[in-house]
Order: structure tokens, then C-alpha cells, then sequence
């Protein structure tokens, strides 16, 4: 068998019926699946919005959202530049924009990562204060990370107290810690043995970081997987647009196009997770 | 999209960065209109999700080109959005009765 | 390496598939070291995709017999509760440990663990991988005469993405706590409290395992429906597809759009066993006494919701590729066309569309709404129609016919009455008001398996003994096959159809004494001594059922070595293109790229009555 009867058609030339090429129906077939993936997570957080007694507005950092949904949208269009260069046989603007690509998803995943850290560092703690027991919402001092009523009374290296920095007023989380008053916003201290509970904000704190985190990380690891292929064209493309540029300009296009559906399931996560 | 020729691209390529202004613009309006009162919540995001639906067409329709796909693709998407759509509707509905009557 | 390739025995048949591409590979300076790579490269980590659907089935068979297996071990504690079992009791014990099989008597969690493996090992581990792995990766290309699938690294991935979903819910039953033990459907909270003792427990594996078997088969359906968009033969158009493709291709399509969901919802309970959300757990969860220290909020009809919106697509993942199947092995066996071949197609397309909107008929009980209880009962009786109309329509195509009455046609013929009983006793469960009786009983379980085992393993059976030529070169004993046929459906129907009455009666599945507590128990509630000594038939003939497989399992290997050899490349005289290949088919399949030139069922057309006319054949 001559490997010339191996060869796959249309890998690279549409099949003149279709008009497509192999991998643009593999990539929209697999783009499809992942609707029906971020479908599920959406009709997810819809059940759990509407039974829930409480869903906090507002309480991700927006600036900082906004700044990374520009970042992503900017990185939508320099792929697409990339493609553009190719088909124009620019290849040195290719190198160009596909850099920029990556480095832009580098960014997002970057930023997003220092908003998940500074989830770990935010406390809910219920105490006894006088007899009254009193919830609040604030930072322990040392930004310590992730910390329970475990780590406190962990026998090896109990803690007898902590500092908390209380949240200022109406930055909370609503339908909780709503028990802070005005002009208590000074450190308090508190001792061990008078809190009840103490959970950093990670995703067992409430059914919406549960589902922001379940959301956001995997939104997080398609960035990181594009981001991985994406500068994989821009480390093997010089060979491969020697050898064959029209197969190249293909892969790119349908990592573009993955790109752009990541960079569209952001467009609504953005307010659906930060604004509403 | 590989008949393009050179002109077409260069066409294009303007074409893109209209989009990329118009999703600036809209996100901007999103974060700006999430501030403001409509009067109801349920308003808020209505249009929050009208404003996202937009930018999301304009990435589809021209960032990955679906405004001149091939049929196989055309259908394909919408398959895909009808069955997206019964995923999410019916499981609300389904919860509907409890729903009405929750005090 | 240098025979020539047709009429080769399997054992290097197999071989043959590589022996050119290695031959070209290595040249001259092929050597020993060369070989070595080449045996790795050719047979397991093959892009070929013959090679990786004959993996896939072998794989997935052998967990059909694991699944089996472990159900005869529970069917003698539902025969006989309590009691040690024999021969197998101690080694269980052993390897299990005490408190799983203390003194060889199967306990209450090994019981729920084997129950909720062998309904996952046969679902995703054995019959999907065997009818859409095995036989469409096999088969799908050669019948739409293409060289090989559209991507063939990304086939093999699936393979061994799959094979290791199965490593880790194998590994599962080893680790403290044992296997998962809250059913197939795992349902919330039961399944993240079920093992609360253990940080990673058997439902973890069971999840991760899960994720994997799901990301297999979305890269698996991609592949499929790519490779029949684009790989077609010329000439090969969809309405001269073979009715197997067509089949395959409706398959693809729900595992591509239906198991996504299952997939989040997997991750989401996975957050909840690892990370303490609340996704699927509501407030106020009281376990053993003590409130759940989690946030709540959750809800665990959200991810009945999700698991059924896959796994009643998945039924028809189960059942289309059998009605393939079937329908290849009646057109060649009853020497005509098809009757209704479009009919056919259409009526997949239907169930392929409507099965998805149908999923909810499995919670009627939950205290859904009731509109919405009313829409799903309507979906429900919709698709039964393409269904009905893919029976008959293969009822009638027998009509006329002159018949032969060969293995494989026996299965397929068993397969059209045994699918019918499955589906028309799934009438009852459809309806809302006769479902709240018989919900969650024996007559639930009667139904399903009628369906997917005298249903779609004997439509498996069908294939294999109808493609065993076309891989081997070599035919499986007839006389043997025919025993084999005989035994399996005389048992098959003396474990199923007793369940009907049973589960009438109100047994409830699931239950780890088989309801002996609640005859016990006597009074309206009280099941009869008669339903009690069911069990113990459905028992004997269950373990019986299983010796009716070793003629099979015997003549399928000594058949690769030993079998009669093909006396041409199409034996069986079939009009598909599988057949115009060299047998067994290269890596690349075809000598020369085929062309289709004709419907694919052109028997007794012409010259000859009983004549065939093959697609590639010019006009
Ligand atoms: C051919 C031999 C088979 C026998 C004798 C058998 C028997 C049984 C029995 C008695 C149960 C009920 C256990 C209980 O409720 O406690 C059961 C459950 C089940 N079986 Fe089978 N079965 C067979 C084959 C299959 C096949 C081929 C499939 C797959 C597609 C399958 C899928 C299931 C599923 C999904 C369940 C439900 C498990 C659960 O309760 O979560 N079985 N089987
Ligand atoms: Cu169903």
C-alpha cells in the first residue's frame, strides 16, 4: 500500500460539496458540545438563583472584571489579525499579533488569579461579642489564606485570636454580616474560643462562588489550553509555513476560532457573574 | 473562507476593528447600565443580557465568520442553539409550580 | 511480511494491517528494533481505525463479562440472602476485605456497589463502547468507502481515554470505602453522603472516571460525524448511505450534544464531594442525626435533571447502532431491499431530535410541576412512534424475503420481537398516573434490560458473527453460533420476563434482600412468597445464561486461528462497500478508491433472482 492511499482528504482542501475543510467541521462540532457544556452550567445558575434567598450584586471587584473582559475581547482581535496576515502571506505580522495573543490570554489568566486569591483571603466569621452574636465580613490581619476554625484550634499551632478588619458597610455579602454599624469599621479582636464559624469566601461559602468559581475555572482552563496551542503556532509556525502554509493557515483559523468562543462565553460571564 | 483574496482580506480586516470598538463600547455600557435603577432588578438583566447577546453576535457573525458560513454550519448551530434552548427552559420550567409559590 | 494480504487468518491478520505501512516505514535496514516500535505503533497505539475498533471491542467485551459477573454474585444474594457464596464468597473477602464480604456473605455496601457498577460498567464501559466504538469505528469508514476516520490520532486518544476512565473505576473498588455505591444515577445528596467518611471515595472515582469516559466519547462523536460529512466515496450520497451509517451518524450527534451536560453536572458534584458546595444539596440536610456542616442552598433536582437530559439519549445511544446492525444483517439475509428505507432514516433523525426533549419522564415522582410532567408524557408517547415505526418497518422487510437463516440472522431476527417487548412495556412507565405504581420497581428493570440486553447484545452478537469474515478472514462456527443463539434466548427471556411480575407486585429495584423483609412483612404491602421464589429462578437461569456464553467466547478465539476460511472477500454476498475490500482491509482499506454507484440494498434486483448488485459496482 503506496501511504499516497493514506493520505485523509480534505485535511486541507474543502470537499467541494461541503465547501469545508476536516478540521472546520471537527471544530464547530466540538464548539457545539461545549454550548451544551456552558449551557448546563448557565441553566445551573439559574436554578440556583431563583431558589435562593439571597444572591449577592456587585460583590466581584468590577473595575477589575472590566479590565480583563478588554483584555479578552483585544485578544479576539489580534487572532484574528493573525489569521488575516496569513491570508495576505504577511508573516512577520502573523508573528506579531499571535505573540500578542498569547501574551493578552497570559494577562486574563493572570488577573484572574489574583481575584481568586483575594477570595481566599476574605473572611465570614460568627462570634460571641457581650453575649450578642455577631456576623461579619472582613480581612483577618496578615491576609492569612484560606484559614477555618480548624487552623485555628489545630492542637500543634493553636491560635488564640485574630485581628479582623471588618468590611465597610454595604460591601459584604448581602443577606449576611449585615450586623456591622457604621463607624465600627476599626479592627476588632477576636478570641478563638468566641467564634463559632470562620470560612474564607471560597466556592462552599454560598451557592454563588460555588458556581462563579465552577464557571470562571473552567471558562480559566480553556484560556490556558488556547493560550498553550496558540503559542504553539507561534513557536512551530516559521517551519510550517515553509513547508506547508496553507495547512498552517487552517490550524490557525480553527484555534481562532476556538479562541472566539472562549472569548464569547466571557462576553457572558462577564455580567451575568459581575454586574447582576 | 480560503476563495478570499488579498483586497477582501484588507476589506475585512477594517470590518474587525469596528467590532472590536463596538464590543469595547458595549462593554462599557453594560458595566454603566448595572449601576443604574430601572425600577426592577428583572430589568437590569434583561438588558444586561440584551447588550451581551449583541456582543456575542458580533464575535460570531464576523470575528468567526458565520455571517458567510456554509450551510453544514448553519445547521449545525442551530441544532445546536434549539437543543441549548430546551436544556435551559425546560429545566426552569420544570421548577416553575414550586417557583409561583414560593412565598 | 511478504504474503500477499487477502484470505489472511486474523492472528496475522492483524499483522497485515501494518505489514505494508512498517514494510515502506523501515525499508531495507528493518530490524528487530524497528519491529519492536512497529508492533507498539501498530497495534496499540494505532491510528488505524480498524485496529482501534477492534481495541475498543475487545475492551469493552471484557467489561461486559465483569459486568456480568458481578451481577451473578448479586443474584445470589437475591436468591439467597444472607447466606455465604459459594467458591467466589471468600476470594471476595480477601480481596475486598472483612467488611465487605465478611465470611463470604455478600454485605449491604458491596451489594449497592456492585449494583451501581454493573449498571455503569454496562452502560458506558461495555454496550456504548462495543456498539458505537467497536463496531462504528470499524465499520462507519469502510462503508462510506473512506481511508480512514477524519482524524485518526484524535480516534486513538478516544480509546485511550476511554480505556483509562475504565482503569480508574476499576481501580475504584480497591480503595477504602469501596466502589460508588448510589446507583448509575448517582443521585445528590445520596451520593456525596453516602461515603462522608472518606475524603476521595468510590463516588469521586466514580466522577473522574465519569469525566474521562465523556471527554472519549465527545472526541469519538466529533470524529464519527466529521468522517461522514466529509469522507464520504464520491457517489456515496446520504440517501445511499447504508442505514448503520445513518444510525451511527443520529448517535454521534446525541453523544455530542447530550453528554456535555453530564459532564458539568459531573464537576459540580465532584465540587460538592471535594469542596464542600452546595450545588446539588439543599438546606437543612440532616445526616445521621447531625445537620450537614455546608452552605446549602443547592438542589438536588438540578442534577436529576442533568443526568437524565444524557442518559435518556444515551438509551437510544444504546438501541440505534443494534437497529443498524439489525437492519445490515436483515437486508443481506433476506436477500431484498430494505422495505422503507427512508422511512428508516427519517424515523432516526425523529428519535434523534425528540430524545432529547423526553428526559424528564424519568421524574414524574419527584414533585416536578405538573404541566411540565404533562409536556414530557406527551414527548414521551411522540417518539414511540419513530420507534414503532423502525420495528415494523423491519418486520416488514422480511416479508417475501428468502430468508437464510444464518447466525447472525437469528440474533437479528431474535433482536426485532425482544426490542418489542422492551418498548411497549415502556408505555406504562411513560404515562404519568400508571408510572407512580410501578416507578423504581422490578418491572423498570424487566423493561430496560429487554431492551438493551435480548435487545442490543443480541443485535452485538448479530455483528460480530456477521463481520467476524470481514476481520479474520475466517468464519465463526455455525453450529456452534446456533447453540449459542438457542441458549442465550431461551435464558435471557426466563431472567427478564419474571421481573414484569415482580415488579408488579411492588419489588422495589435496588433492594439488597430482594424483598424478602417486605413479604415478611405480609398484609397489602406484603409481596408473595411466589415473587420471592422468582428470584430464585431468575437466579438459576441468569448463572445458566452465563455458561450459554462460553460456546461463544470459544468460538470466537478459536475461530481467529482455526475457523473455515473466507472463500472470497465477500462471503456473505452483501452490497455494501465494507465488502469490496480486501479481506482482512488494509491500513488505508480500499485497493483503489471506491465510487458508489447505487442504493446500498440492491438484492434480487437483478441478473439473477436472489442476485446482488454491490454499491461500487458501475451502472
Ligand atoms: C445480561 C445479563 C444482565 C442481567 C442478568 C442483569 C440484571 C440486573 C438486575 C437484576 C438489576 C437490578 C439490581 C438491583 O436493582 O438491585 C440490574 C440493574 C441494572 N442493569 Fe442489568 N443485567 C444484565 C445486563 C445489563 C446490560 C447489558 C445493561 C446495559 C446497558 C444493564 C444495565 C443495568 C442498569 C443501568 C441497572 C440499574 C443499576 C442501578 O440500579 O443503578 N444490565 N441488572
Ligand atoms: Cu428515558
Amino acid at each position: 500500500m503506496s501511504s499516497a492511499a493514506m493520505e485523509i482528504p480534505y485535511s486541507v482542501e474543502p470537499r467541494p460539496d461541503t465547501g469545508l475543510y476536516n478540521g472546520k467541521v471537527g471544530i464547530w462540532l466540538f464548539l457545539a458540545s461545549e454550548v451544551m457544556l456552558f449551557g448546563a452550567l448557565f441553566s445551573s445558575y439559574i436554578m440556583l438563583r431563583v431558589g435562593s434567598d439571597a444572591w449577592p450584586v456587585h460583590m466581584l471587584n468590577v473595575p477589575i472584571g472590566t479590565l480583563n473582559t478588554t483584555v479578552l475581547i483585544t485578544s479576539s482581535i489580534t487572532v484574528v489579525l493573525a489569521w488575516a496576515a496569513l491570508k495576505l502571506k504577511e508573516f512577520n505580522k502573523f508573528r506579531l499579533y499571535m505573540g500578542l495573543t498569547v501574551v493578552l490570554a497570559l494577562t486574563f489568566a493572570i488577573i484572574k488569579s489574583f481575584e481568586y486569591r483575594s477570595k481566599f483571603v476574605h473572611y465570614a466569621v460568627e462570634y460571641t461579642h457581650n453575649g450578642q452574636v455577631i456576623e461579619a465580613t472582613g480581612h483577618i490581619e496578615g491576609s492569612p489564606w484560606n484559614w477555618s476554625l480548624k487552623t485555628l484550634q489545630n492542637p500543634d499551632h493553636p491560635i488564640e485570636s485574630i485581628v479582623f478588619h471588618p468590611d465597610a458597610a454595604g460591601h459584604g455579602h448581602p443577606g449576611e454580616g449585615a450586623t456591622i454599624h457604621a463607624g465600627e469599621h476599626e479592627a476588632v479582636t477576636i478570641a478563638t474560643k468566641d467564634i463559632h464559624k470562620l470560612e474564607s469566601f471560597g466556592p462552599w461559602h454560598h451557592t454563588y462562588l460555588a458556581i462563579y468559581f465552577t464557571l470562571t475555572g473552567l471558562h480559566a482552563l480553556h484560556v490556558l489550553g488556547g493560550a498553550a496551542v496558540l503559542a504553539w503556532f507561534w513557536i512551530t509556525g516559521p517551519a510550517m509555513w515553509r513547508t506547508d502554509p496553507e495547512r498552517l493557515t487552517n490550524r490557525v483559523e480553527v484555534t481562532g476560532l476556538f479562541w472566539h468562543f472562549v472569548d464569547l462565553v466571557w462576553i457572558f460571564l462577564f455580567p451575568v457573574l459581575y454586574l447582576l | 473562507m480560503s476563495h478570499e483574496h488579498a483586497h477582501d482580506i484588507k476589506q475585512a480586516t477594517r470590518k474587525y476593528i469596528y467590532v472590536f470598538l463596538a464590543l469595547l463600547l458595549g462593554t462599557v455600557i453594560t458595566v454603566i447600565a448595572s449601576y443604574i435603577p430601572f425600577g426592577s432588578h428583572a430589568l437590569n438583566i434583561a438588558v444586561a443580557l440584551f447588550i451581551a447577546s449583541c456582543k456575542a453576535f458580533l464575535v460570531a457573525a464576523y470575528f468567526m465568520h458565520l455571517i458567510s458560513e456554509k450551510r453544514m454550519i448553519y445547521g449545525l448551530v442551530a441544532a445546536t442553539g434549539f437543543f441549548f434552548l430546551g436544556l435551559v427552559l425546560l429545566i426552569v420550567f420544570s421548577d416553575a409550580d414550586q417557583l409561583m409559590s414560593r412565598p | 511480511m511478504g504474503k500477499p494480504i487477502a484470505n489472511r487468518p486474523f492472528g496475522d491478520g492483524l499483522m497485515s494491517h501494518a505489514a505494508a505501512t512498517v514494510a515502506s516505514a523501515t525499508g531495507s535496514e528493518g530490524n528487530d528494533a524497528h519491529h519492536d516500535s512497529g508492533f507498539w505503533r501498530k497495534y496499540i497505539f494505532s491510528t488505524d481505525h480498524k485496529v482501534i475498533g477492534i481495541q475498543y471491542g475487545l475492551t469493552s467485551l471484557t467489561f461486559l463479562l465483569l459486568g456480568f459477573l458481578l451481577m451473578t454474585l448479586m443474584r445470589w444474594q437475591l436468591a439467597y440472602p444472607g447466606e455465604p457464596i459459594p467458591l467466589l464468597g471468600p476470594v471476595l473477602e480477601k480481596v475486598l476485605g472483612q467488611g465487605m464480604a465478611f465470611k463470604g456473605i455478600m454485605s449491604p455496601d458491596l451489594y449497592n456497589s456492585f449494583g451501581a457498577m454493573h449498571g455503569t460498567i454496562m452502560v458506558f464501559l461495555a454496550i456504548v463502547p462495543l456498539a458505537f466504538g467497536a463496531f462504528g469505528n470499524y465499520v462507519v469508514p469502510l462503508q462510506i468507502g473512506a481511508p480512514d476516520m477524519a482524524f485518526p490520532r484524535l480516534n486513538m486518544a478516544s480509546y485511550w481515554v476511554y480505556f483509562m476512565g475504565g482503569v480508574i473505576m476499576l481501580v475504584s473498588f480497591f480503595i477504602p470505602g469501596g466502589a460508588a455505591k448510589s446507583g448509575w444515577t448517582s443521585y445528590s445528596p445520596l451520593a456525596t453522603i453516602a461515603d462522608m467518611g472518606h475524603r476521595v471515595d468510590g463516588q469521586t472515582l466514580w466522577l473522574i472516571g465519569m469525566v474521562l469516559l465523556i471527554t472519549s466519547s465527545l472526541l469519538g462523536s466529533v470524529n464519527f460525524i466529521a468522517t461522514i460529512i466529509q469522507l464520504r466515496a464520491p457517489g456515496m450520497t446520504w440517501m445511499r448511505m447504508p442505514f448503520f451509517v445513518w444510525a451511527q451518524l443520529v448517535t454521534a450527534f446525541l453523544l455530542l450534544l447530550a453528554f456535555p451536560p453530564l459532564e458539568a453536572a459531573g464537576l459540580m458534584q465532584l465540587m460538592d464531594n471535594l469542596f464542600d458546595t452546595s450545588f446539588f444539596l439543599p438546606t437543612g440536610l440532616v445526616v445521621s442525626g447531625n445537620p450537614l456542616a455546608v452552605s446549602g442552598g443547592g438542589s438536588p433536582l438540578l442534577w436529576q435533571h442533568l443526568f437524565w437530559f444524557l442518559a435518556h439519549p444515551e438509551v437510544y445511544v444504546l438501541i440505534l447502532p443494534a437497529m443498524g446492525i439489525v437492519a445490515e444483517v436483515i437486508a443481506n439475509n433476506t436477500r431484498k431491499p430494505l422495505f422503507g428505507y427512508k422511512s428508516l432514516v427519517y424515523s432516526a433523525m425523529a428519535i434523534g431530535f425528540l430524545s432529547f426533549i423526553v428526559w424528564a419522564h424519568h421524574m414524574y415522582l419527584t414533585g416536578m410541576g405538573t404541566k411540565i410532567s404533562t409536556f414530557f408524557q406527551t414527548t414521551t408517547m411522540m417518539i414511540s412512534i419513530p420507534s414503532v415505526i423502525i420495528v415494523t418497518t423491519l418486520f416488514i422487510s422480511l416479508w417475501g424475503g428468502s430468508i437464510r437463516f444464518t447466525t447472525p440472522m437469528l440474533f437479528a431476527l431474535a433482536f426485532l420481537p425482544m426490542f418489542g417487548i422492551g418498548g411497549l412495556t415502556g408505555l406504562p412507565l411513560g404515562f404519568n398516573a400508571t408510572d407512580i405504581q410501578l416507578h423504581d420497581t422490578y418491572y423498570v428493570i424487566g423493561h430496560f434490560h429487554y431492551v438493551v440486553a435480548p435487545g442490543t447484545i443480541f443485535a452485538i452478537f448479530a455483528g460480530i458473527y456477521y463481520w467476524f469474515p470481514k476481520i479474520t478472514g475466517r468464519h465463526m462456527s455455525e453450529f456452534w453460533g446456533k447453540v449459542h443463539f438457542a441458549l442465550s434466548f431461551v435464558f435471557m427471556n426466563l431472567v427478564f420476563a419474571p421481573m414484569f411480575l415482580q415488579g408488579l407486585e411492588g419489588m422495589h429495584r435496588r433492594m439488597y434482600d430482594g424483598g424478602a423483609t417486605y413479604a415478611a412483612a405480609g398484609g397489602i404491602e406484603g409481596l408473595s412468597q411466589f415473587a420471592l421464589k422468582l428470584n430464585v429462578s431468575i437466579s438459576h437461569a441468569a448463572w445458566l445464561l452465563g455458561w450459554a456464553q462460553v460456546p461463544f467466547i470459544i468460538n470466537l478465539f478459536w475461530s481467529i486461528w482455526k475457523g473455515r476460511k473466507v472463500e472470497s472477500d465477500n462471503p456473505w454476498e452483501a452490497t455494501t462497500l465494507e465488502w469490496a475490500t480486501p479481506t482482512p482491509p488494509p491500513h488505508g482499506n480500499f485497493a483503489s478508491p471506491p465510487t458508489a454507484h447505487r442504493g446500498p440494498y440492491e438484492y434480487s434486483q437483478s441478473p439473477a433472482p436472489n442476485g446482488f448488485t454491490p454499491q461500487n459496482e458501475p451502472a
